[in-house]
């Protein structure tokens, strides 16, 4: 038997081969890529690989509750990022974005100084996934039921 | 599959499928997108701000959604070697294009009072900022092979090829920390509430067919295209022929 395949499922197979090898190296970049591609390092990465003073790096995670102090210059604010396994202080000097409030994300470029305290010089909101009107937060189910009848209805 | 190959057979479904999909996908991207505007309260934290969410998010879907749609064309192409699967390759390629840019855009000016800045280097932009640039070479590529009349296996290769890049941009929330959040409707449910996903997944419906109207509409401007040029080469076929004669 050395009938060939018909040429359409020769193709087929071939571009399934191709497909497969493309996605397979993709695959391996990306596992490469893994550490570098990561837009910041989270509290946890940083007790475990301390960057040196000064060097420049991405700090993210969530602010501490409770951590947010002004101080008395008015324009400076320290408060703790957190991750749930590590922590780390870090200062600020700057105007801070609307969604930076305690529990939230947050996102800072800046450097380690030689007391351990992050010095960020730019911070960014980092947003969830969860979208949720203001009313509805504190209600329990039943009362935001109620509340959607009442709007929508 | 070759049911449709009959271009005839398909201009004669495409006639009234056109404008039903342009209307109604008007209608209901419309009607999303004021009942989004009007009828939904503010997010806790973003505010009115949030109402972006209407056209981003269907935006997004459809930009990486146009490049699924290129690259399915592109294999039946290939493999099968079906007559109009390149001409709807090609119809995909602009609209997919203009959604992508417009995600970019509205999540640009979403980012500035969200975030703080209107643009950040992390995975899921920069994979998103790829995709629109990908757009811009098949478009390039698959018009100058049109214009010379060369064959577009070269662009359907293209074509799937770049859309390796369309996984990469769904899972990159996933494998990098990244400004972007991650997704908020998974297979485990939406973490977006009711008021908001309702009009939204009717904006992502109303745009979806409105972008199959388009499609059809530029399949039956490349078919004319094409049409026409056939004729006007024999034509101009006919006119050497009559010269000729009279010459000899």
């Amino acid at each position: 038997m050395t009938s060939a395949l018909k040429p359409k499922h020769q193709r087929l197979v071939l571009i399934v081969l191709a497909v497969a090898a493309l996605i397979g190296a993709t695959l391996l970049a990306m596992v490469a890529l893994r550490d570098q591609a990561s837009y910041f390092y989270v509290p946890s990465d940083i007790a475990e690989n301390p960057p040196e003073p000064g060097q420049a790096i991405r700090l993210g995670g969530m602010v501490e509750e409770g951590s947010i102090v002004e101080l008395p210059d008015g324009v400076s604010v320290t408060f703790v990022v957190h991750d749930g396994v590590a922590r780390v202080p870090v200062t600020f000097t700057g105007i801070l974005p609307d969604l930076f409030v305690e529990g939230s994300g947050v996102v800072a470029d800046g450097s380690m100084d030689v007391s351990g305290t992050f010095v960020a010089e730019n911070v960014l909101a980092k947003h969830d996934e969860n979208y949720m009107p203001r009313e509805l937060e504190d209600m329990t189910p039943d009362q935001v039921r109620e509340t959607i009848a009442e709007t929508t209805g | 599959m070759h049911l449709y190959a009959n271009p005839a057979r398909f201009l004669r479904i495409a006639k009234w499928l056109t404008p039903l999909l342009l209307v109604s996908g008007l209608l209901l991207a419309g009607g999303a997108m004021l009942w989004g505007f009007f009828n939904t309260p503010p997010d806790r934290l973003m505010g009115d701000t949030v109402k972006i969410l209407y056209i981003h998010v269907p935006s997004a879907w459809l930009g990486m959604g146009g490049w699924t749609a290129i690259a399915i064309a592109s294999l039946v192409e290939l493999v099968w070697r079906h007559p109009l699967a390149a001409i709807a390759a090609r119809a995909a390629a602009v609209p997919g294009a203009v959604f992508t840019f417009i995600c970019l855009a509205t999540g640009s000016i979403w980012g500035r009072p969200t975030w703080g800045t209107w643009w950040v280097w992390d995975g899921r932009l920069t994979s998103m900022l790829v995709l629109l640039f990908l757009y811009f070479g098949y478009i390039a590529l698959s018009g100058s092979l049109a214009r010379e009349g060369q064959s577009s296996r070269i662009a359907a290769i293209f074509g799937l090829v770049g859309a390796i890049n369309v996984p990469i941009i769904n899972r990159s929330v996933v494998w990098w920390n990244s400004l972007h959040q991650p997704p908020s409707i998974t297979t485990g449910g939406s973490a977006i509430d009711e008021v908001f996903l309702v009009p939204l997944m009717v904006a992502v419906l109303g745009f979806s067919l409105l972008f199959g109207g388009v499609v059809l509409a530029r399949m039956r401007t490349i078919l004319a295209d094409i049409q026409a040029e056939a004729r006007l080469r024999r034509m101009a076929q006919k006119a050497d022929l009559k010269t000729s004669e009279a010459a000899s």
